[in-house]
């Protein structure tokens, strides 16, 4: 009966401990899965090992050039090896961590029939009328002619000549090293016109670090797809100057040329207004040897901000805006001139603040005002402002003075004031920059999002991810191959897909989710149901311990 | 439910694609520009005209309306290089940009109390055409100086001279009633309307209340209302006028006396009753240079006598009615005063769809009678898209009082979508009446170029009526709001009740039973046996 009864008990403790462990495989297989999955955040996978691999990418930026040789640049035994090409490599030092390589692909080659004529004839100019109308040039490509040395086209003391498109002539030599010679020179026609140091390090002032390189390389405009120029009148005193502008015949003369020329680095839109009783943040001091006000140098960066806020932020687009500022002082404050740091009057007297704008002082001439009453009649001269205006608009844009090597003779700029090499030039610039920025976005985006586990990934997200790294590879590509217009459009995609991809709105929707409110849901379910089965899991774990300790003490 | 006379702030705009409407524009052909390119310099080609008009109410209080209108000869629809002189460039690309027919914004702070105050001197101009038009009110809004600031920026003399050096923030908004507006819209630049110009219309009107700012008189001075007074004309204006209304001083001299004295006087019909204005024009040398500024001042001679102030024909009352959480009625009091005359009223209703209204409640009482309204449109409300839309002419009879009514259930919102203080209630916005209101005199069509901007508000289509655009009160609904903490209550019990019945179940599968076999021991035996044992009883 005892016998029995224990029997029965055994099974009855054997079948608990089953019913125990029954239940703890329940919780772990089923359960533990169960509510892992349902509250997983969503996350797509994303290609961190090429972002990462972006970071090392290098960049080849290949500059196609042909070089043509006339018929008595280089002695005839050279003349006998052409064509063949020759590629020059060199790395760009800054301290990025992109290796920056720049590569001179120049191919040699005898100047066609119609090339010859050109060149002989009497100045560059017609030759250059000549030789570039039946050819189009592909963007960033350049041509080189390499003339006889006595050659009459350039004038006598000059070796070289830099066009206003994609042109270039150099002096030949008749020496037994005659192509080292010319190719050295080549090399420095050829990165005047398309890529030196600094041009890369003006594009990638942001992403290198401060001490190497002033201020003075952060003035250009960050690279946008678009931008907007507005043309502000300030007339502070409009009951003594009635000023009137013609910034409709100015715009259509001077500023849109130059911009249809820059159309392929941007949109660009032009606005202009009028602002009566917008006054300059600081009162000018008065010079009583001139009898005039001026400005000082120290106190110009107070003068934007109180005018900043009537310039009225644009309603219809998203681009940045670039702001030029005509300020007709008042009355009482004219004339009024901008100083420099030594004291001395600037000649244009105007000033620009990198990547927002320029302000210009027009003073109105002091003879109108005995002539007239008040208020006085003001015709501005546009040719006068807007010199200044496209200097700084030039500026702005990153377009600087070129380098030009010595004995170099530059032509005079093209009636659109920009020559198609600084275009390319910028274009340059600009690709390195937005790839730049492009692998900074994806970067960091990759790095947010490894480190915290909460956001969201949507596959839109993360779509945007791949296209912007395959458009950074795209972009390397077509530079390293010479195609510098595709190479640009692609970095803009790269760009705008990075972009889209980091601000996605859907990032945040559960990032701020607190992990307190999660334990204060979870700890009322939880709790009760597993410490039960803990404790029952120690429970056996314990015994079936026990018992192996008796088996052995048995044996 | 009382009605909210508190913050209200009105947004309309109006995006008509197609061609302009006709308006009913002045009659004398306006200065016609050449086709242009004729070597000499053109003619400007905007102007500005800004106007002060002062208006003393039945009630004692000072209505002050400001109107600043910009005229620009542009096609501003044209895409291309834009030149902005006088017109501000943010409304101009606005309009540039996403093809804008008209627009209008206003911000209201305040009930116009049309009662006690007479008509209302500044409403929407006339265009029931709303066809395509888009229109959204938000009453929960407070209007604040952060308003007034932008809306300044807009005008071309900021407010540093002319009218607008008046504008300054803290008097404006101590006032019982504010509101400012910005009103574009193309105009006819001919009677065969070939071209049409821009006209952007800034207007701003508060109303004083006499009593608290006269300490007790009903007397003002610029000065007092705004701290400021009028110094020069804004030079880019081309008409800078102030208006001051002295109606009854011209029917009895000894009430009322202004100073100084004006140069001008100007009467017109306006709200169909005749009015006299003094005109002052700040272009007028000999009116500021007396004393180098120009305070207006207005004495009542003789305490005008309490007698009750002249109500209007036209106006309105609306209130919501019901008890309980589930159901309620809208009810618009429309009121002709009218002796004798009947005229018709069209009356727009946007309400919110989260009161779901029965449209088959909708009842039209006057006099005892059913009204039936001679055109109806109705556009039924989709859960979170749009609003109920109910728009109704109705034939008002004189001298009576008609009821609107119709009943609507409350909806329950989602717990996310509730205001983050939700027992305050819901807003629903005004209803807006409009009305061709017959008027006392008859008036003249007037030119519009020519005419004080006030006047050309509304336009008369015939001398016996005028034109009158009224809004209602905003209403205050409370919806049935939640607890908001229940979502966590419920998942917390629910978990509790959850862990108990496992807990319960787990216990009864995993614990052994087994009998207990009566222990041979215990306290109590023990004490029992001695006690026996003394006793000499056998032990248990």
């Amino acid at each position: 009966m005892a016998a029995a009864g224990a029997a029965a008990t055994d099974l009855e403790v054997v079948r608990g401990k089953r019913a125990a462990l029954f239940f703890a495989a329940v919780a772990i297989v089923l359960g533990l899965p169960l509510w892992w999955k349902t509250t997983e955040t969503y996350r797509a996978s994303l290609p961190y090992s090429e972002i990462s691999e972006l970071n090392a990418l290098q960049l080849r930026l290949r500059v196609p050039v042909t070089v043509v040789f006339t018929r008595e640049s280089v002695p005839l035994d050279d003349q006998e090896k052409l064509p063949f090409t020759v590629v020059r490599e060199r790395e760009i030092p800054l301290k990025y961590k992109m290796k920056i390589k720049c590569r001179f692909q120049k191919a040699y080659r005898r100047a066609f029939d119609h090339e010859e004529e050109a060149l002989s004839s009497g100045n560059v100019q017609e030759a250059e009328a000549m030789l570039t109308v039946p050819q189009e040039q592909a963007e960033g490509s350049l041509t080189m002619y390499v003339i006889s040395e006595r050659s009459s086209l350039l004038p006598q003391d000059t070796m070289s000549y830099i066009g206003p498109k994609r042109t270039a002539v150099v002096r030949g030599i008749m020496h037994r090293e005659a192509f080292n010679i010319i190719g050295r020179r080549i090399i420095q026609v050829a990165q005047a016109m398309s890529l030196t140091e600094d041009v890369l390090a003006a594009a990638l002032a942001d992403h290198l670090p401060e001490d190497k390189w002033s201020s003075d390389k952060r003035r250009p405009l960050k690279s946008s797809l678009g931008y907007e120029i507005t043309f502000s009148l300030l007339n502070p005193d409009p009951k003594s100057h009635s000023v009137h502008w013609d910034i409709e015949g100015a715009v259509r003369q001077y500023v849109q040329p130059f911009l249809n020329a820059l159309s392929a680095a941007g949109n660009f839109s032009v606005d202009s207004q009028i602002l009566y009783y917008a006054m300059l943040g600081v009162n000018p001091r008065f010079d009583p040897t001139s009898s005039s006000y001026y400005l000082d140098t120290h106190s110009l960066p107070h003068v934007i901000n109180p005018v900043e806020s009537r310039l009225g932020s644009s309603a219809a687009s998203l681009y940045p805006v670039l702001n030029f500022l005509l300020y007709v002082p008042e009355l009482a404050h004219s004339p009024l001139y901008i100083q420099d740091k030594d004291g001395a009057p600037v000649a244009t007297n105007a000033f620009h603040s990198p990547r927002w704008g320029g302000i210009m002082v027009y003073n109105v001439d002091s003879k109108a005002y005995n002539a007239s009453e008040l208020p006085v009649r003001v015709e501005v001269d546009m040719v006068r402002v807007m010199e200044v205006f496209l200097a700084q608009l030039r500026l702005l844009f990153g377009i600087a003075q070129p380098q030009v090597p010595p004995k170099c003779l530059l032509s005079g700029p093209k009636s659109e004031g920009l020559m198609t090499w600084e275009l390319d030039r910028l274009l340059w610039a600009r690709s390195v920059e937005n790839l730049a920025t492009a692998t900074t976005t994806l970067t960091s985006l990759a790095q947010l999002l490894g480190k915290i586990s909460n956001i969201v990934i949507k596959d839109d997200v993360a779509s945007e991810v791949y296209s912007a790294v395959a458009a950074v590879q795209k972009a390397a590509e077509e530079l390293a191959s010479g195609h510098l217009a595709s190479a640009f459009v692609a970095s803009q995609e790269a760009v705008m897909s990075s972009e889209r991809a980091f601000f996605d709105p859907s990032l945040l929707h559960l990032l701020y989710f607190p992990d307190d409110q999660k334990f204060a849901i979870y700890i009322p379910l939880f709790l009760p149901m597993a410490v039960p089965i803990l404790l029952s899991l120690v429970k056996i774990f314990l015994e079936t311990r026990k018992s192996w300790k008796n088996l052995e003490k048995t044996d | 439910m009382p009605a909210v006379h508190g913050g209200e702030r009105r947004w309309e705009a109006e995006a008509a694609p197609g061609m302009a409407a006709a308006r009913p524009l002045a009659l004398l052909v306006l200065l016609v520009l050449g086709p242009g390119g004729w070597g000499f310099a053109d003619p400007p080609r905007d102007s500005l005209r800004e106007e002060l008009v002062i208006t003393p109410l039945p009630s004692g209080d000072v209505a002050a309306t400001f109107q600043f209108r910009t005229r620009w000869d542009s096609e501003l629809q044209r895409e291309g290089v834009s030149h902005y002189r006088l017109f501000p460039k943010a409304l101009g690309q606005l309009i540039s940009k996403y093809s804008l027919r008209e627009l209008h914004l206003s911000f209201t702070q305040g009930f116009w109390r049309t009662r006690y105050w007479g008509p209302p001197f500044l409403q929407a101009p006339s265009d029931t055409d709303h066809y395509f038009l888009r229109y959204a009110v938000l009453p929960r809004e407070v209007v604040c100086t952060e308003n007034l600031t932008p809306w300044k920026k807009l005008l071309p003399c900021s407010s540093k001279a002319g009218l607008s050096v008046l504008l300054k923030a803290d008097r404006l908004f101590h006032t019982s009633y504010h509101s400012q507006a910005v009103h574009i819209r193309p105009v006819c630049r001919n009677a065969h309307c070939t071209s049409i110009s821009w006209e952007l219309r800034q207007t701003l009107s508060v109303v004083f209340d006499a009593f608290i700012t006269g300490q007790g008189k009903k007397d003002w001075s610029l000065f007092r209302m705004f701290s400021r007074t009028l110094t020069e004309p804004c030079p880019l204006a081309s008409e800078s006028r102030v208006y001051v209304d002295i109606t009854s001083y011209n029917q009895d001299n000894e009430t009322l006396e202004v100073n100084p004295l004006p140069t001008t006087t100007y009467q017109d019909v306006i709200l169909g009753t005749r009015k006299t204005y003094a005109v002052y024009d700040l272009h007028d040398t000999a009116i500021i240079n007396n004393s180098r500024n120009l305070n207006l001042q207005l004495k009542w001679k003789k305490p005008p006598e309490n007698e009750a102030p002249p109500v209007p024909f036209l106006h309105a009352q609306r209130y919501v009615s019901g008890y309980g959480l589930q159901k309620g009625e809208l009810s618009t009091l429309l009121y002709n005063t009218h002796p004798y005359r009947a005229f018709p009223v069209l009356l727009l209703d946007t309400v919110p769809w989260y009161l779901r209204l029965y449209v088959h409640t909708l009842t039209i009482t006057s006099k005892g009678k059913e009204n039936k309204p001679s055109y109806i449109h109705y556009q039924p409300a989709q859960d979170r898209l749009q609003p109920h839309l109910l728009e109704m002419l109705i034939q008002l009879p004189a001298n009576s009082v008609t009821k609107v009514s119709i009943q609507f259930e409350r909806a329950l919102l989602k717990w996310t979508e509730y205001t983050p203080d939700p027992n305050h209630g819901f807003y629903v916005s005004p209803s807006v009446l409009s009305a061709l209101v017959p008027s006392m005199v008859a008036a003249k069509p007037v030119d519009w170029e020519e005419s004080p901007l006030f006047n050309s508000l509304f336009p008369v289509s015939d001398g016996s009526n005028y034109f009158v655009r009224l809004y209602t009160e905003p209403l205050l609904v409370n919806l049935p709001t939640p607890d908001f903490s229940m979502p966590y209550n419920v998942i917390c019990l629910t978990c509790t009740v959850v862990a108990v019945c496992y807990g319960s179940f787990y216990n009864l599968l995993t614990r052994t039973f087994r009998i207990e076999e009566p222990s041979t021991g215990g306290l109590a035996k023990r004490l029992a046996n001695l006690i026996r044992r003394a006793r000499g009883v056998p032990p248990l």
